[in-house]
């Protein structure tokens, strides 16, 4: 969707929170993307080769944790993993469609590994 | 203190090295949406007396026809105000103007979606004491306004029954996270061949959450029921 953009913020973060840990390099960046974010792992690699240039992070590799879509069944009192291609949360046990997403929209910096 | 031939015990005992120079983790667990976030907060807080609504769907589904004539429907009843986005031109907003809302334009250039702090700048162009309801009609585009939290209240998708039956299984995000569907321009829904079963059933999926308004902004059909909702909203807010 907009993993340039995506991937120059979470640079501009890294960046932030090396510094403030007194670090010279950035090694990895570790992203955790939703499922349902919209955003599409190859495309954030692509957008990262890009965007680290001339950065603390212009040698870090990227690491993207995939969260699948989770949603709640108030009728089984249960979470289950949703069907991602379309997007459709209905209760695999009972069979009742969900609005209760609790996974699935993350769009998060997760850690970094740093050096110097 | 760590020398030459202690690896082993190093290892044992977990020894992480803050030394400089040493390879070491740093905790963020922060959101790349962080800051947009963060202005959506402060856009509520300013929008706490007024209804706000985000109003989304691909271009051409009558988002600017519908909020017309909600505008003309509720003269005298409810004030609107209107933020609207497009990439060029000013069209939208002088369309609402005249229909007589107070309405503010947002060019974004290339920008294919409204975010938080686009919307911040606009409403200072409004007097929000003297309205009611907040519209903010969203760029036409069903993929990028999900992930962009503007301080609404209300996340309306307007569907038109010239886009076929599975938008919903097409766009599962904007959809997921709608209150209210509106299905526009049933007026011609039998001469496109519209299936509303199979399309309120795709919305019924992916959006059961959502409560689903049938109308036709040209005619009028089922404008009631939208103007109705958007006063109970209303009355709910500010109870």
């Amino acid at each position: 969707m907009h993993e340039l953009g995506l991937m120059l913020r979470a640079i501009e973060m890294a960046e932030a929170e090396a510094r403030a840990a007194n670090a010279a390099r950035i090694d990895a960046i570790h992203l955790e993307v939703g499922a349902l974010s919209g955003v599409v792992r190859e495309a954030l690699e692509f957008a990262f080769q890009a965007a680290r240039a001339g950065t603390m992070a212009e040698r870090a590799h990227l690491e993207v944790v995939v969260v699948p879509a989770t949603a709640y069944c108030g009728s089984c009192d249960a979470t289950f993993e949703m069907d991602n291609r379309f997007g459709i949360a209905s209760c695999p046990r009972c069979g009742t469609p969900s609005a209760d997403l609790r996974q699935g929209r993350e769009l998060n910096l997760s850690h970094l590994e740093v050096s110097g | 203190m760590n020398t030459p031939g202690d690896t082993r015990d190093v290892r044992l005992r977990g020894y992480v090295s803050a030394e400089p120079g040493d390879a070491r983790t740093v905790q963020v667990q922060k959101s790349l949406m962080a800051h947009n976030d963060q202005v959506a907060r402060a856009n509520r807080e300013a929008f706490r007396g007024v209804l706000t609504l985000n109003v989304t769907s691909s271009p051409g589904s009558g988002k600017t026809a519908l909020l017309e004539a909600t505008a003309r429907a509720t003269e005298g009843a409810l004030r609107l105000g209107v933020i609207v986005g497009d990439l060029e031109t000013d069209n939208d907003a002088v369309r609402l103007q005249r229909a007589g809302a107070p309405s503010v334009q947002i060019a974004t250039g290339t920008v294919c979606h409204l975010e938080a702090e686009m919307v911040a700048r606009a409403a200072e162009a409004l007097d929000l004491g003297a309205i009611d309801v907040l519209v903010i009609e969203n760029v036409g585009n069903l993929v990028c306004p999900a992930a962009w939290d503007l301080g609404e209240d209300l996340r309306v998708v307007l569907l038109a029954v010239t886009e076929g039956e599975d938008k919903p299984l097409k766009y599962p995000r904007l959809f997921k996270g709608a209150d209210v569907v509106i299905v526009n321009k049933v007026d011609i829904a039998d001469a496109v061949g519209w299936d509303r079963a199979q399309a309120l059933a795709n919305v019924e999926q992916v959006a059961p959450q959502a409560q689903v308004i049938e109308l036709s902004a040209r005619t009028g059909d089922g404008l009631e029921a939208w103007t109705g909702f958007l006063a109970g909203r209303l009355r709910a807010k500010r109870a």
